[in-house]
């Protein structure tokens, strides 16, 4: 007989949805000059609220206030104090956890087990973590007075909304900047949420600034000559753009950019815990995540037996409404999303890669792609070498370690990277080889708020976390 | 007879790379003129493809320099100090010819660059301890965060501190494991040349470093634009293409360190802001238990 799970769903009243939302400038919610947004819920394609984005007025405007807080206010204010605000920022985040969660559930498409359990809890973490960090500046070995760098635009993903949001705001309010937040277009509630905490707390006006927009408010933002620096993280494509931008102004930039990073499974390995982790590393957030394990590189003895396990274990994902406890793989950001989902699957397909599709049930409306497989990839294959940011694994595999150093490094990007072995010497011989900003041995997709996390090559520059993050907003 | 004086060799001034010293392969070569105008040699002028060569040199000497030991590194580096040492009065003479400084001046010119060289041997095996970490993760994990070196290097040398400013740029991507492609300065290139001579004799592995003379605008472009390169600093680039070369630079998503305004002090202490830009950090997990 098959047992199957009773729903399991989240209230969505929890997320105390408002019909509309605006923009932050200057430590208050204002009607922005630009055209107003629909945010939808992708899980069900249906409107959640109307947001108001900016203007390039509005840009300016935000820019202007978060001068004049940074000058009059913000980096005149001992860290102790700055700490304070931090702190209780950090607590208020952790307060409404529960509200938060859901929103960004609703937002995203992200599982509700994951914002209850990362997305939230890592937020308020790094706010923790970098409250701490305001008062001891000069312990940090960042040089005897790191002093701020002025005004900070941030323009970050919709695939971690508060998080990124979180990573952001978090090192450049403790380093006494002040900052622009340019939340993605498909999901830009929970920062709004986060900019009324903020205002709850009593943050002087001006010190946090949230424009939701369209690129077109990105592309102002980051334009702007008022500001000091620049973090964006978003794909490689924009990024370069805003390098480019930026030439010769000598503006701060640090840029999180894509990645295509390899899971690499010795025959030594534990096998299921190998696939827990190839699971999690790729269809953790429906694989919407720069440092996704998208390629499974699996040592030949072991292949076959390891794809088999492999599948049986992703055909137990359950795939449905993000809300529901139970899910483990939600919906699709955005339509567009979706579609270049499915283009690159196609290339798959037509390259002469072999395709398995988890025989999971999908909803039946919203924005969903089954947990999918390529195997007989081939390096060549735009499959293995373009990201696609969705949940679809590419799998090649290697006899020697060196191949499989070879093959892993074998991209411009250089974000992250999974090695799998019982073998503690051959692990750190791999990740001593491995070109990424962050190596998970038999583990995968861990962040915190202690642990430098950021990419080489073409997955940018720059660190969010640790006193290297920290360096990225001082001078 | 008394007047009769005898003729000296006159030395062709070549290339450094791939730990030889070739002539560029295009055959140009540029005259150098001292301050005061006159003649004081030719020198190779440098092409596109010697630019290639020197980055796929770069290129393949960085497994090994990268995976020597930092107290090896030291060693080698602190090595290039003793044969500087020992060539003193040569060095001092070019820095005379290339700068215009009187004797004593350029006596001390080399003096730093030599105590410079001593700076960064002592770094090697300190900036994993100084920019790594051991990351205090919440959760059952070893996680710690190591510098690791970013790759080839593109230097655009200072056009006027022709030896100290060179070591002073050219030092700190060795001294992380890095290597090097350098442009030297175009009017003032001969102390780089005896540098050169200086580091092939000084157990510097074949293509860590590599030195080009020619016309740094020339260069400059092919190197910001090269996938293989991952760093540039475009101290010495002409001020007016240092834009479009941190915009060809992007497409890669290089890492660059602007031009400043003035050439910086090189007798002021350096810091370590070099170090840190030629470092990636890398952090590792791994799960503890039993």
């Amino acid at each position: 007989m098959t047992w199957t799970y009773a729903p399991a769903p989240e209230s969505a009243a929890l997320a105390g949805l408002r019909p509309s939302y605006r923009p932050f400038i200057g430590g208050e919610f204002v009607d922005g000059h630009g055209e107003s947004l629909t945010t939808v819920n992708p899980a069900t394609e249906e409107p959640l609220a109307e947001v108001g984005t900016a203007s390039d007025a509005d840009v300016d405007a935000a820019v202007t206030a978060a001068r004049t807080a940074q000058e009059k206010v913000w980096g005149p204010m001992s860290g102790t104090e700055r700490a304070k605000y931090l702190f209780r920022i950090a607590r208020v985040v952790a307060e409404r956890a529960r509200e938060l969660a859901v929103l960004e559930t609703l937002d995203n498409g992200k599982p509700i087990r994951e914002t209850r359990d990362v997305d939230v809890p890592t937020a308020s973490a790094h706010l923790f973590h970098h409250a701490g960090w305001a008062d001891k500046l000069e312990h940090a070995g960042l040089g005897p007075a790191p002093a701020p760098l002025g005004v900070v635009g941030a323009v970050v993903p919709w695939n971690f909304p508060l998080l990124m949001a979180a990573w952001k705001i978090a090192p450049a309010l403790a380093t006494g900047n002040t900052i622009v937040l340019k939340p993605a277009e498909t999901t830009p509630l929970s920062a709004l949420v986060l900019a009324e905490i903020a205002a709850d707390a009593g943050l002087p006006p001006g010190v946090l600034n949230v424009l939701p927009g369209d690129g077109a408010v990105g592309a102002a933002l980051v334009g702007h000559g008022g500001l000091d620096k620049v973090a964006f993280t978003g794909s490689t494509e924009v990024g370069i753009q805003i390098q480019r931008r930026l030439a010769g102004t000598g503006r701060a930039l640090t840029l999180e950019l894509g990645g295509k990073a390899a899971n690499i499974v010795y025959s030594d390995a534990a096998l299921d815990q190998a696939v827990e982790g190839v699971v999690d590393g790729i269809f953790f957030n429906q694989g919407h995540v720069c440092c996704a394990g998208s390629r499974l590189l699996v040592q030949e003895p072991i292949a076959e037996e390891f794809l088999e396990r492999l599948r049986e274990r992703i055909a137990g994902l359950r795939v449905g409404d993000p809300l529901d406890k139970n899910t483990d793989v939600g919906a699709i950001n955005s339509r567009a999303q979706l579609e270049r989902i499915v283009d690159l699957a196609a290339a798959g397909d037509a390259e002469g890669a072999q395709r398995w599709t988890s025989p999971c049930a999908l909803p039946e409306r919203g924005l969903f792609f089954p947990p999918t497989v390529f195997t007989e990839v081939e390096q060549t294959m735009r499959i293995a070498r373009e990201e696609i940011f969705g949940p679809v694994l590419s799998v090649l595999t290697f006899r020697t370690p060196d191949e499989a150093v070879a093959k892993a490094t074998n991209t411009p990007y250089g974000l992250s990277a999974g090695v799998w072995t019982e073998k503690g010497s051959k692990a750190l011989w791999t990740a001593q080889r491995l070109r990424a900003g962050v190596v998970w041995a038999n583990t995968f997709n861990r962040f915190d708020p202690t642990a430098p996390f950021g990419g080489t090559g073409e997955s940018g520059f720059g660190r969010e976390g640790g006193r290297t993050g920290l360096q990225a907003y001082v001078r | 007879m008394s007047t009769e004086s005898r003729v000296t060799v006159a030395k062709t001034h070549k290339l450094y790379l791939n730990g030889a010293f070739p002539r560029s392969e295009s055959g140009r070569s540029y005259p150098v003129r001292d301050t005061g105008g006159r003649l004081l040699a030719h020198a190779a002028l440098a092409s596109r493809k010697d630019v290639r060569d020197a980055v796929a040199a770069a290129r393949g000497a960085l497994p090994r320099w990268s995976g020597a030991t930092a107290y090896n590194r030291g060693q080698v580096l602190y090595r290039v100090a003793e044969v500087l040492e020992g060539r003193r009065e040569q060095a001092a003479d070019e820095v005379v010819a290339a700068e215009g400084v009187s004797r004593r001046e350029a006596t001390a010119v080399v003096d730093a660059t030599i105590d410079r060289w001593v700076w960064y041997a002592g770094w090697t095996d300190k900036v994993a301890t100084v920019l790594g970490s051991v990351n205090p993760v919440a959760g059952p994990y070893e996680c710690t965060s190591t510098p690791v070196p970013t790759g080839v290097v593109g230097v655009l040398a200072p056009q006027g501190s022709s030896l100290l400013g060179l070591t002073s740029v050219l030092a700190p991507v060795l001294a992380v494991g890095a290597t090097a492609v350098v442009v030297a300065s175009q009017e003032r290139p001969l102390p780089a040349v005896v540098l050169g001579e200086v580091l092939a004799t000084s157990d510097v592995p074949a293509g860590v470093a590599n030195l080009l003379t020619g016309r740094t605008a020339e260069l400059a472009p092919w190197l910001a634009s090269h996938a293989e390169v991952a760093a540039l600093d475009l101290v010495g680039a002409p001020g007016d293409t240092a834009v479009d070369l941190e915009r060809a630079a992007a497409d890669s998503v290089m890492r660059v360190l602007p031009r400043p305004t003035a050439e910086p002090d090189f007798t002021e202490p350096p810091g370590i802001g070099r170090l840190r830009a030629y470092c990636e950090i890398t952090t590792v997990w791994h799960p503890v238990g039993t």
